[in-house]
């Protein structure tokens, strides 16, 4: 599953790969109870930063760099546990997690945590600031993406909805939400996930939230004009 | 006289032609009586009937380097996605300016719906907001270019009242509109109830104060300026909301601070917004009542 990010390789800064998320998760400690949070969206987000994601940790404010926001800012430790694999956080720092002097906490906050493009915690919040991102970074005819990942539970926040249906109506082709969808949604979402999307003229997918491949394959099939929407199925309450 | 939505008509324009970050978003209303340039039009952005995505695209655009211009009747602006503006905004630690048109009375006649006298209260919770209640069409005008030009977040409060001239406000700063003795109480006037406030006192031993902008609030300006041991702030919003801006101005000496503002935001009472303005008692009538009871206003 391991595979390698070019950008951190070129400059020989990126030591670690999958494996070693398992060991900087578990040296987190005190959020036990979003640990299924964190273990739901590990897979998405490592597959993200270590094959889709045009970022650089020596350079975080390229204006090219693809946006991944973490709006389901619950459970971060496999977020910080990624950044820190891919070089954007020292490792060291890992075991103060939520400590008063540390710069993670519960909720990561764009202002403490390098890499870490929107704070985050409340739900609902991330999809309406990937659209005005990806409106901005059209109206600069600047090339980057925007990913906004969200939770099937946070989905039931009626600010998704209205962000939803304004990407589709304006059709912006660069942005992605990926729902992570362990069935969390305290009704369910009869139809399935991707048809809320699909209405909305969002060109969707529902892909296994653990293959690796799959997910690559999704995140990067071509959607001009349209968003994406990707349901990254993890199995209940994973 | 044109409005201060005119005006607000006539800077969006500007902005837009002289400043390529500047970005206007909204969610239907305010958007009709816009005439843009097309070659601008990408800059114009009208969500429909959404205001959390309205404030939430701000904040995307806003993380983007973009200066959004957000402009909403009043509680659709400031109530419905407070959420959106203090997470979406001020905890990404970016700034838009945020332009509310009705304010506590402007919609009579739609009730309560469409009032709302707590915006300003709402906004003080937040850090880092400066917030602006014109009292003329040239204090909004320019209040719109500061708040552009500042780059930082500010919240531009417009409504129909005028007063008769505008004030000298510079940078917020307290204007005397009226001096009495040494001793006289003093009446703080914020926006568009200062000309009633001058009414209210005529033949009264007061000195009359204008702010347009309460907060954050001239202290310095203010301390000057209050010789007596009396203040009577005279607000066209919720009673009370500035009352704590000018203690803690004033807190170096012994003050009776009282409060005519807005008392029963739940008040039904159709009719034009000059007709709700006075059963609100913010008419001269109704200040001068208020000021010769001497006691102090409390939103219920």
């Amino acid at each position: 599953m391991t595979t390698t990010n070019h950008l951190a390789d070129a400059r020989s800064i990126e030591p670690y790969g999958y494996d070693d998320l398992f060991r900087f998760m578990s040296m987190m400690t005190g959020d036990e109870k979003h640990s299924e949070a964190a273990t739901s969206t590990l897979d998405v987000i490592w597959t993200l930063y270590d094959r889709v994601l045009h970022v650089d940790p020596l350079d975080l404010d390229h204006p090219n760099r693809d946006r991944f926001y973490l709006s389901k800012g619950h459970g971060p430790m496999a977020f910080y546990a990624v950044l820190a694999a891919k070089g954007f956080l020292d490792p060291a720092l890992l075991p103060q997690f939520a400590t008063s002097t540390s710069i993670l906490g519960h909720h990561p906050d764009r202002r403490r945590v390098p890499g870490v493009e929107i704070s985050s915690g409340s739900l609902g919040q991330g999809l309406a600031l990937g659209v005005g991102a990806s409106l901005a970074i059209g109206l600069s005819r600047r090339s980057g993406r925007v990913f906004v990942l969200v939770g099937d539970g946070e989905l039931d926040e009626g600010s998704n909805h209205e962000a939803i249906a304004l990407a589709g109506r304006l059709g912006i082709g660069r942005l992605t939400a990926i729902v992570i969808d362990n069935d969390s949604a305290y009704h369910g979402w009869p139809g399935g996930i991707e048809a809320r999307f699909s209405v909305e003229e969002w060109q969707t997918a529902v892909v296994d939230g653990r293959d690796h491949d799959a997910m690559f394959e999704a995140f990067t099939a071509a959607h001009p004009d349209r968003p994406l929407a990707v349901v990254a199925r993890v199995g209940r309450k994973a | 006289m044109d409005t201060m939505r005119d005006r607000f008509n006539s800077v969006a324009a500007s902005l837009l032609e002289d400043d390529p970050k500047t970005v206007l978003v909204f969610a239907v209303i305010g958007h009709g009586s816009l005439e843009i340039s097309d070659r601008f039009g990408d800059r114009v952005i009208d969500v429909g009937i959404r205001e959390q995505a309205m404030i939430g695209v701000a904040g995307g655009l806003a993380l983007e380097g973009f200066k959004p211009i957000v402009m909403s009747y009043t509680p659709f602006l400031i109530e419905r996605p407070f959420e959106q503006i203090k997470l979406s905004l001020t905890h990404q630690d970016v700034n838009a300016v945020l332009v509310s048109v009705g304010g506590s009375w402007d919609a009579a006649s739609s009730g309560r719906t469409h009032l709302a006298p707590e915006d300003v209260a709402l906004m003080s919770t937040l850090p880092g907001w400066t917030v602006h209640v014109p009292g003329h069409p040239d204090e909004a005008e320019a209040a719109i270019w500061e708040a552009h030009q500042s780059g930082e977040s500010h919240y531009v409060r417009l409504t129909v009242d005028s007063n008769r001239s505008a004030h000298e406000t510079t940078h917020g700063r307290i204007a005397t509109l009226r001096r009495g003795s040494e001793d006289a109480q003093t009446i703080l006037a914020v926006g568009p109830v200062a000309d009633a406030a001058l009414d209210a006192t005529t033949g009264m031993d007061a000195t009359v104060l204008y702010t347009s902008v309460p907060r954050p609030l001239d202290a310095r300006g203010l301390t000057a300026a209050v010789t007596g041991t009396d203040v009577v702030v005279v607000e066209p919003y919720l009673a009370g909301t500035s009352v704590s801006q000018v203690a803690a101005a004033l807190s170096d000496r012994p003050m009776r601070i009282r409060a005519v503002g807005v008392t029963d935001p739940e008040m039904q009472h159709y009719g034009s917004p000059h007709e709700l303005r006075a059963a609100h008692g913010l008419d001269s009538e109704g200040i001068r009542r208020a000021i010769e009871r001497g006691i102090t206003q409390i939103a219920v």
